[in-house]
């Protein structure tokens, strides 16, 4: 049961005119599961997001939610979903308990239940006092609530939220990560952010897109663990050649990545790092920075962005 | 059905959230009962120009004629922000991911304008009610006057609704259904010139042409038909367009 797979997104293609946004993307997401979705802006995480969530077409592919297709059986998928676009979809001159009471009627919760969805969903998102005040009139903080609320009202399945901290204050920040971390107990939750700490806070897997096409897919625990200490970022002012460097005991492999820099893995345990620096003082290459490569998200991130390529 | 029916509450209640519906209610009301005032005075001081015609063909038919170019004027207001606003403000993600169909989004929306507009005709069907007060009327004339008024905001209404979801701005929405309508109320104008299969074609495509013989007493299954194929062209055109949009954008 717990392991169930409530997301499956399938070799998903999205095209808008001759430019692909979307770029072959297949993952899938099991109940319990915090899936953080992370990428430049323009990467393609919204219009992914989308696609999910029924609002655009995939251009080719398939996705289902809790084994409907969300092209064949929209319906009873969508039911299963809920969703909070970047821009919290909110009707201004409303107040939040006629929002939320127009959202769960369009979610297709019963009558009699309406009430009481409208009042677990604002108690979890904190919105108690501010029932009867117009939306426009809220702060952005608690426009964004009301948006998480939105979404959570009917207890779907899988709930998408694309930047849910955004525009919040620290504490709001704390609260919002709190309740997702809840949510993700007997929900799928996917949260796309540029935040790279909060996924490191509340996600289970990181998925990185780049240019329409995933780069990454792995869990938290392992981006952290892999390849500690191995990988040196070296710089210099003068730098030698390629081959110079690969002479030196302990490196097991280098790449150069601009004119002075270059990155290496060592063997484990070497003492390359010495061999290095012996080396640029005795061959005046003006040794610059050694960076470590601790293996974090930060890093791999920054790296799976800047355009090198690792395989997933 | 029933996500139809919330939809096209919700639509309704928020027109009257803001003051656009009252306003426009209002001033409706106020300019179609000085019309109704100057035609009433008009038939108590006859003149030979009645020609033995009776209170429902002077006053009632005259209302309703004007009234068709009234609410010309103003349904272009009611209907440009129907999907324009949800599309710019983003509250139609919402719509698109909840269980409901394209179909049922767009025949709410249009419900719940057809509903507005409803409550427009009733306030304009007192005026000529009121007369009941002092004379008899032909009932069934006005009866079919206002079954075409009916008919004529219901395509006004499917036309602007279309329109809406072409465009983001509701100003634009608002100007180009106001040309369309126009165009095709004066269309039956080219009509006088040309052939005669040119003749018949613009004028049966005129909206003002069926709306005469409607208000004149005159009720043909042709009329009716014509305004049932403008609204279900319209809408279903609408249903393509949203559901185009989703796939290609």
């Amino acid at each position: 049961m717990n392991s169930e797979t409530l997301i499956s997104i399938n070799e998903v293609y999205r095209y808008y005119g001759n430019y692909c946004a979307v770029n072959n993307v297949s993952f899938t997401v099991k109940r319990g599961e915090v899936l953080g979705f992370l990428g430049l802006n323009g990467a393609g995480k919204s219009t992914t997001m989308q696609i999910i969530s029924g609002v655009l077409g995939a251009s080719s592919g398939s996705v289902s939610i809790a084994g409907l297709d969300i092209m064949d059986a929209p319906r009873q998928a969508k039911s299963q979903l809920g969703f909070l676009p970047e821009q919290p979809p909110l009707y201004h001159d409303l107040t939040v308990d006629e929002y939320l009471d127009y959202a769960a009627r369009l979610r297709g919760i019963r009558r009699t239940n309406i009430r009481t969805a409208r009042e677990q969903s604002k108690q979890r998102c904190g919105l108690e006092a501010v029932g009867r005040r117009l939306i426009i009139n809220l702060s952005k903080g608690y426009q964004q609530r009301v948006g998480i609320a939105q979404a959570i009202l009917h207890t779907p399945a899988v709930i998408i939220l694309d930047e849910p901290t955004n525009g919040l204050d620290p504490v709001q920040i704390k609260e919002i990560r709190e309740l997702i971390k809840e949510l993700g107990r007997d929900h799928s939750v996917i949260l796309s952010t540029h935040i790279l700490p909060e996924v490191q806070a509340i996600c289970d897997r990181v998925l990185i897109i780049h240019e329409g096409r995933l780069v990454l897919d792995q869990q938290l625990e392992n981006i952290n663990e892999s390849k500690q200490n191995n990988f040196v970022n070296i710089a210099f002012r003068q730098a030698p050649s390629l081959d110079t460097l690969n002479t030196i005991e302990g490196i097991k492999h280098i790449v150069q990545i601009n004119d002075q820099r270059f990155r290496c893995e060592l063997h484990p345990g070497s003492t390359a790092i010495n061999n290095i620096v012996r080396n640029s003082a005795g061959a005046g290459w003006g040794l610059v920075e050694i960076i470590p490569e601790t293996g974090s998200l930060e890093e791999t991130f920054m790296r799976l962005t800047s355009g090198a390529q690792e395989n997933v | 059905m029933r996500n139809i029916l919330t939809i096209a509450t919700h639509e309704l209640r928020r027109l009257f959230k803001s003051p656009l519906a009252w306003v426009m209610l209002a001033v409706v009301e106020f300019l179609l009962a000085i019309f109704f005032l100057i035609l009433l005075n008009q038939f108590m001081n006859p003149g030979p120009w009645i020609a033995g015609r009776g209170i429902t063909e002077i006053v009632i038919a005259g209302l309703l004629q004007v009234s068709g170019i009234v609410i010309l004027l103003v349904t272009p207001f009611i209907t440009m922000r129907i999907f324009s606003e949800e599309r710019r403000t983003g509250t139609i993600k919402l719509l698109l991911s909840s269980p409901i169909t394209i179909t049922e989004l767009v025949l709410g929306k249009y419900l719940g304008t057809l509903g507005f507009l409803v409550i427009l005709l009733a306030l304009i069907a007192l005026m000529p009610l009121s007369l009941l007060l002092g004379t008899p009327v032909d009932y069934l004339q006005t009866a079919a006057g206002l079954l075409g008024l009916f008919l004529l905001m219901a395509s006004f209404a499917a036309i602007g609704l279309f329109i809406s979801t072409l465009t983001s701005q509701a100003s634009i929405a608002a100007v180009t259904t106001f040309g369309v309508l126009f165009m095709l109320w004066i269309i039956n104008l080219a009509s006088t010139t040309g052939s005669e299969i040119f003749r018949a074609i613009f004028s049966w495509l005129s909206l003002l042409k069926h709306f005469n013989s409607l208000i004149n007493g005159a009720f043909n299954s042709v009329d009716v038909i014509y305004y049932l194929i403008i609204c279900s062209t319209f809408i279903v055109l609408s249903i393509w367009r949203l559901d185009g949009e989703r796939r290609h954008q």
